[in-house]
């Protein structure tokens, strides 16, 4: 398997490490529900044999955090995006989709 | 005494040079051959067809083939530490001095007291092991499984280490290009001059595949010169690499294909530096499957004795290596190509007996070629039995009309069709198709990147294997992004592919072998049938058919095409076998690479490693770092005194360690504090600039990830250590929770364990030693340089520098970090500096020995499934912030009070020895399941304390101070009692580390 | 007809071509409903199905598998049992096992050749060396056999160890003599056999695509050969545990990894045990056949595909050469992938689910082999009695809320780390 970094280009899979599932998002600690959400979120996964959302890990390299869409029964690779821009985009959208995200610059 | 004259060898024909003999030894026996041989045919050219023994019955077995195939003509080659098991003659290439052995026989070749196992195969059938050796059970391991490992195996390896040396590569490649028969040699041509990066793999020494092994003609000349032409070709061109002996072995995802070239295996030895293989990671956007096609056997009684040859050998003995197998020839096919080997039979000068073909009515061709071979064409014919122990004599034969004629001959060659190498696309998942006009299976449905051509997409004439070769070719290229310049076909004979299948000769004379390594029969497939076993996967894991060290590449399409018949279903109603990696068996050696011995992995040294090995310093593996364990002194009796001066020279005058190896993180921006207070379950809000704190992170589980100090060098500034372990998984994390879970955090994040050198310098003296190195301008007084102070100053005259005053011993202690170009000279100038407070160097070990004494954690206690309240630091938790663990910490398994807890252990008998592992059970207790009750994890001798000491957890521990426990260690025979006591064990007040 | 196996019945048929034996296991079709349906024909289906017949009949039981019995992780690992667990929640589960392997020829008159030549787990440092002490320990106090070996004794085991120039140098190892190797698919045949003279119906090609409810309680199974009814369903499919628990509205703890094996060429047999490296990712045995049999890491990615990589292959070849150094010119023969059910934390499932009347044997992580028999006895205890057998107690779906996760080797819910 050979996975496109945005920052570094293709590269062998040896380069990077591997760290699950990249739908779920941490709930907010604050939460009544929080216990349970966080054992959700930590602990269960849909595990889907299709198209799986995942995050990967640059560290032989520019240690980017990647978010890897790829087909799980063919190991092919739809897409790969820079985890930082997906986790923006998505804070963007759930936290209030009419506030504009913070720009740290 | 060597035989000069190689009976077999024909006067002229074949690639080999007869210009110059090589001598080599088979069993002890001495024969001669020349360059361009393999083994096989050199052993063929002296007469000599029986080679090896099979693996259950012994049954005598010799070559039945020219590649790499082979199922019978293992041996072992070479000898001593590079001696190679199963080896096949057929791709083993002759070098002067070869020595050979044939396996898995005793005393001798041809008497093998075994083959009674042949005497017994009623017996010994499929399955025959599941449904005996089951009375008395004690026997098993005793008596019957010993007697069946010393008959298993084939070769023997080599009883010491491997001495050749292995090395990997990596090519990439626009077109990759595997095999350099005809069909791939015109694709390579295709692509390259497309100007796109070309690899073509080969697994022989030499390119041309069946063109060179047929004797067939290219643009009216023979194929050979065609051959060389391409192969000038491409070898002049910068955008081509050729890899001849090597074998694409598998092929991975995202167009990763695994190689193995066999560099030097044909030479006597490797030259000084040079390895003997290399593992080639080739990388490809497009690839053309060009890898020919395995001929099948054809299934008879007897069909295993040696001169019992499949036809495409015969022939390639013939045309590629000049040797004639056998002078009086029955060619037994149901197919046109095996009726064209009477031809080249002919040519060569042997007497062909009698063309039997099981079609009843042979095609127009093949009577023309039994005619002009002047030999007698048996139509709808079989051969029922090969005669013959040791070697075929004769065979009977069943006519058309159900007669049975006998005939001599020395040599079958049989055809039952070719079965496409579609191996490489099935191990990407593509699924075997049966095709019914080569009555085979070809791969379906390509794995992306991938076509195929020639004999491997089922196009065996060799006019359509060119034309596919090159087409497939240019394709590849055009798709890669290349324009492509037409290439021109050349002329070449359509060759009738007509087959009528025969898969197994009815009532056989004999054992009928359908995978003949593992001697597996056709009745072992009737029995597997008869029991059940009908899937095809069963019925290879019954009768470990298609298992043997030539994959089955002979044997499983037969196989399943009997099993279709016995069923009465249809061949892809029956299934299909999935090739598994590697193509060929690959040397583990070569999977190796240079990873053994001491490059296993690599090694990373601290700073002051040289100047600690000038000492005589103990290194230890700690991780990836050796690290000086202990600085034993000339008198010391062992490492216990040395570790005690190391200590006592730290409590009492001063010590440097190197701690280095810690992992170092530097986290800037305006919103690091924030950051910081997200990372750690403690708080940091109120830590002042020039100050650091001890924190720990945790995993989300609530469970201690690592410990270490956190240092606020500016406002938004701080510079973070962790444990030596964790170096790298800190910074991992602390990444993803930048950059996945809060990215709108103003913060950066870099690793710094490799820019700092920085040396603990611990004990009363530490202070005084430090005054002598660090700059005059700077404060290092206790009232201006206080205990968890930190500051960037100056050492040495001008050469920046970080002071950390922290402790791990306990003592007045600092880390001075400089940067790592300096590391070497500064271990130097303290040394020096400090030799008359007394001054010395300790190690891991000493490290070790005195953090247990103050209580601190290590490794041992963060050990993953450990928290905070575990090891004593439950109070620093905050529960005024969200940090990574804050939510699951307080799940309830978590928070039970009866959790074991960290606390200190003194032996009752002070003389007592400790050791780390030992169970905690109660005084009074039985030793038994429910009664553990923690375990001790770090143990030492306290030199400060006289007596051994220990840290552990221990249920609901820390309201169980001055009870007396078990620490029960049966597994080194230890049964000690021991005192619970607080964990730390010097300066419990903590006044030394102020000074 | 013969269908006792024994060397006389073997003796008997071979004077009459071996024509009488009987069929392993028939091939019924399947029935309209059942009392108890086994959903995976696997090492663990298969022995839940025998020990259901067996010990809490009668009943009428089915095993539905998608494909070819023993075709997942029971005809595709690599051999080994053993019990020399750590944690009290695997210690005496393990053990049950493994006392259930030494009866097994004899249980199912079907010669698995239960092997116990011993299993060697090597240790490279002084750390190491303690964890291993305290593992044998908790052995001991379980009733189980362990030795903690010394670099002499392990010189003595298995001389051709690389000792002198390794670059993590061998310093011991624990010793489990019990632990040891079984022939892997003869287990899912001899469970299949026996299972089936109980009356068990074995249904291959028989794909389960949904579960029939009725007011939440489970009442059977869409499949590929029609509806067929069930009062109870088992399911048993490590690999596919997320897939089909997918089908009754649950999400697992589990992500499915593949796990690469290893085997080479046929040699003369010279390693006896199991030995496993401490300093990297390897373990070997030689099976009877003469075959190294080996593997390493998980290659660490989310997968369903039964293949893995040249990386994992690279360095499980490297683990082996940093160890046992004369294995170089020995030639790996195969490679393949299996689809393990990687839980949170490394340890299986054995209980029921939300849904009334549908239970769940999953998560075993590359654990699963050696644990085949002991999974069938308390998963058949569990859907029969409807309460955990004591051993398998701790092995709950809620223990991750609960903080009671089995986590042997303190890697947190990070399923490729376990």
């Amino acid at each position: 398997m050979r996975i496109a970094c945005p920052y570094c280009g293709e590269r062998s899979l040896d380069e990077f490490v591997y760290s699950g599932d990249a739908t779920v998002t941490r709930p907010d600690a604050a939460s009544p529900t929080a216990m349970e959400d966080f054992v959700r979120y930590s602990f269960e996964r849909t595990n889907p044999p299709g198209m799986h959302r995942e995050l990967w890990y640059h560290s032989a390299g520019c240690h980017a955090w990647l978010v890897v869409t790829r087909g799980v029964a063919t190991h092919t690779i739809a897409s790969v995006e820079v985890a930082r821009d997906v986790a923006r985009a998505a804070s963007r959208t759930s936290s209030d989709p009419a506030a504009p995200a913070k720009d740290p610059a | 005494m060597a035989h000069p004259t190689q009976p077999n060898r024909l006067s002229s024909g074949g690639l080999v040079d007869r210009t110059r003999t090589l001598s080599f030894t088979f069993d002890g026996k001495t024969y001669t051959g020349h360059p361009g041989d393999t083994l096989a045919s050199a052993l063929i050219a002296n007469g000599v067809m029986l080679t090896g023994r099979s693996f259950k019955y012994h049954r005598p077995r010799g070559i039945l083939t020219a590649g790499s195939e082979e199922p019978n003509a293992l041996v072992e080659l070479r000898e001593g530490a590079r001696r190679e098991p199963n080896t096949k003659a057929t791709m083993a290439e002759l070098y002067g001095g070869l020595s050979a052995r044939s396996q898995n026989r005793w005393p001798s070749l041809s008497f093998d007291v075994m083959s009674i196992n042949s005497l017994l195969s009623p017996v010994f059938v499929a399955g025959f092991y599941y449904k005996t050796f089951m009375w008395p059970s004690a026997l098993w391991e005793k008596l019957y499984e010993p007697a069946i490992r010393r008959a298993a195996g084939l070769g023997r390896a080599a009883e010491t280490h491997d001495p050749d040396i292995y090395e990997k590569a990596t090519a990439f490649a626009d077109v990759l290009v595997i095999g350099g028969g005809p069909a791939g040699l015109i694709a390579a041509l295709a692509a390259a001059r497309s100007k796109a990066r070309v690899v073509l793999v080969d697994e022989n020494a030499s390119l041309g595949g069946r063109a060179v092994d047929d004797a067939s003609e290219i643009d009216g000349k023979p194929a050979r010169e065609w051959v060389d032409a391409a192969e000038r070709e491409l070898s002049g061109l910068e955008n081509v690499r050729i890899l001849r002996r090597t074998t694409a072995f598998g092929s991975y995802d995202g167009g990763t294909f695994g190689a193995i070239e066999r560099v030097s295996d044909h030479l006597a030895a490797a030259p000084a530096g040079v390895p003997r293989q290399r593992v080639w990671r080739i990388v490809a956007k497009k690839t053309v499957l060009a890898s020919g096609a395995t001929e099948r056997p054809l299934v008879f009684g007897n069909n295993d004795r040696p001169g019992v040859m499949l036809a495409g050998a015969v022939r390639t003995y013939i045309n590629r290596f000049g040797v004639l197998p056998g002078k009086r020839v029955i060619v037994f096919t149901n197919n046109d190509y095996g009726a064209t080997t009477v031809t080249d039979l002919k040519r060569a000068g042997a007497e062909v007996v009698a063309l039997v073909d099981t079609r009843p009515q042979p095609s127009e061709m093949t009577k023309r070629l039994a005619g002009e071979a002047q030999t007698r064409l048996i139509s709808g014919g079989v051969i029922v039995g090969a005669l013959g122990r040791h070697g075929v004599t004769g065979a009977v034969i069943r006519t058309n009309s159900g007669d049975e004629v006998k005939l001599d001959c020395d040599l079958i060659a049989a055809s039952g069709g070719w079965n496409p190498n579609i191996q490489l696309a099935t191990h990407q998942g593509a699924k075997p198709v049966w095709n019914t006009t080569c009555h085979s299976f070809l791969a379906g449905v390509l794995p992306h990147g991938m076509s195929s051509a020639g004999a491997a997409s089922g196009a065996l004439s060799l006019d359509k294997a060119l034309a596919s070769g090159a087409a497939a070719g240019s394709a590849a290229a055009s798709e890669a992004g290349f324009a492509t310049v037409p290439v021109s076909v050349p002329d070449a004979r359509a060759e009738s592919e007509a087959i009528t299948p025969l898969w197994r000769v009815d009532n056989p004379r004999g054992k009928a072998f359908v995978d003949q390594q593992n001697d597996v029969a056709t009745s072992d497939i009737v029995l597997a049938e008869r029991e059940g076993f009908r899937a095809v996967e069963h019925l290879k894991r019954y009768t470990t058919l298609g298992m043997a060290t030539d994959q089955g590449r002979t044997a499983n399409v037969n196989a399943i095409a009997i099993m279709a018949e016995i069923t009465g279903r249809s061949i892809p109603e029956t299934g299909i076998t999935m090739a598994r990696p590697p193509y060929t068996p690959v040397a583990v050696g070569a999977l190796a690479g240079h990873h053994r011995g001491k490059t296993f992995k690599p090694t990373r040294l601290p700073p002051s490693y040289k100047w600690a090995k000038e000492q005589g310093a103990v290194f230890v593996e700690t991780g990836l770092w050796l690290r000086p364990s202990s600085f034993p002194r000339p008198g010391e009796g062992d490492w216990l005194d040395t570790v005690k001066r190391e200590v006592n020279t730290v409590r009492n005058a001063v010590g440097i360690c190197d701690v280095s190896t810690l992992g170092k993180v530097d986290v800037q921006g305006t919103d690091a504090l924030a950051f910081i207070e997200k990372l750690y379950c403690n708080g940091f809000k109120t830590l002042g600039v020039g100050k650091a704190r001890y924190g720990c992170m945790l995993r989300e589980d609530g469970m201690l990830l690592d410990d270490g100090t956190c240092a606020r060098l500016g406002e938004n500034h701080f510079f973070i250590t962790t444990t030596t372990a964790n170096a790298v998984k800190v910074v991992q994390h602390m990444e993803y929770c930048h950059q996945w879970l809060w990215p709108e955090m103003d913060v950066q994040i870099t690793s710094a364990t490799e820019q700092w050198a920085q040396y603990a310098i611990a004990g009363p003296k530490s202070r005084d030693l430090i005054r002598r190195v660090v700059d005059a301008e700077f404060d290092v007084s206790d009232a201006g340089f206080p205990y968890m102070g930190v500051g960037a100053i100056t050492v040495c005259g001008g050469i920046k520098a970080r002071l950390f005053r922290l402790s791990f011993s306990g003592e007045r202690a600092y880390e001075l970090g400089v940067p790592a170009r300096f590391g070497d000279a500064l271990m130097r100038r303290l040394m020096e500096a400090g030799k008359d407070l007394g001054v010395c160097a300790y190690g891991t070990e000493a490290l070790g020995v005195m953090r247990i004494e103050k209580g601190h954690i290590s490794g041992p206690e963060l050990n993953g499934t450990t928290t905070p309240r575990d090891v004593g630091l439950g109070g620093m938790v905050s529960s005024k912030k969200d940090f990574i663990g804050s939510v699951l910490g307080k799940r309830p398994g978590l928070v039970d009070p009866q959790r074991p807890a960290l606390v200190g252990f003194r032996p009752v008998d002070r003389s007592d020895r400790l050791r780390s592992g030992a169970h905690f059970i109660p005084r009074n207790a039985m030793a038994s399941a429910t009664v553990s009750e923690g375990h001790m994890t770090s143990t030492a001798y306290s030199p400060s304390n006289g007596h051994w000491i220990g840290l552990g957890f221990l249920k609901n521990g820390a309201n169980r101070m001055g009870e007396i426990v078990r620490a029960y260690d049966p597994v080194r025979n230890g049964d000690t009692l021991v005192e619970v006591v607080s964990p730390v064990f010097v300066d419990p007040e903590g006044g030394r580390v102020r000074g | 007809m013969s269908d006792r196996y024994s060397i006389f019945s073997v003796l008997r048929e071979s004077l009459r071509g071996h024509t009488g034996w009987r069929p392993a296991w028939r091939e019924p079709n399947p029935q309209r409903d059942y009392d108890v349906i086994i959903v995976g024909g696997g090492g663990h289906g298969l022995a839940t199905a025998f020990y259901l017949a067996k010990n809490h009949g009668p009943l009428r039981i089915a095993v539905l598998e998608k494909g070819w019995i023993g075709g997942g992780n029971v005809g595709r690992n690599t051999t080994i049992v053993r019990s020399n667990y750590l944690l009290p929640g695997n210690i005496p589960f393990y053990e049950m096992s493994m006392k259930l392997w030494e009866g097994l020829e004899h249980e199912l008159n079907y010669n698995a050749m239960v092997s116990q030549r011993g299993v060697l787990n090597l240790y490279h440092s002084d750390g190491q060396r303690d964890a291993f002490a305290r593992r044998g320990n908790a052995m001991r106090l379980h009733g189980v056999d362990s030795e903690l070996l010394d670099k002499e004794a392990v010189r003595k085991m298995v001389p051709f160890l690389d000792f002198d120039n390794g670059r993590f140098p061998v310093q011991g190892g624990l010793l489990q003599r019990r632990g040891g190797t079984v022939r892997h698919d003869a287990v899912a045949w001899g469970y299949a056999r026996a299972a089936d003279r109980l009356g068990v119906d074995i249904i291959q090609n028989c794909e389960v695509k949904g579960f029939k409810r009725e007011g939440g309680r489970i009442v059977g199974v869409e499949t590929s050969r029609g509806d067929i009814g069930a009062k109870k369903i088992g399911v048993a499919v490590a690999g596919s545990s997320s897939r089909v628990a997918a089908m009754a509205g649950l999400r697992l703890p589990i992500e499915s990894h593949v796990l690469q094996a290893f085997v080479t060429e046929s040699i003369k047999p010279f390693i006896d045990g199991v030995v496993t490296f401490g300093a990297g990712h390897f373990y070997i045995s030689q099976s009877d056949k003469g075959g190294l049999v080996f593997g390493g890491d998980l290659d660490g990615y989310n997968s369903y595909a039964q293949r893995g990589n040249l990386p994992v292959v690279e360095d499980v070849c490297e683990g082996g050469m940093a160890i046992m150094p004369r294995i170089g010119r020995v030639r790996l023969l195969r490679h393949w992938g299996g689809i393990m059910d990687m839980s949170m934390d490394g340890s299986p499932f054995i209980d029921k689910t939300p849904v009334d009347g549908l239970y769940l044997n999953a998560g075993w992580c590359y654990g699963g082999f050696k644990a085949t028999p002991a999974s069938g006895f308390c998963f058949a205890h569990l859907i029969a009695r409807g309460e955990p057998h004591p051993v398998a107690s701790a092995y709950r779906l809620d223990r991750f809320a609960t903080g009671h996760a089995i986590d042997e080797k303190g890697m947190g819910p990070q399923p490729n780390l376990h």
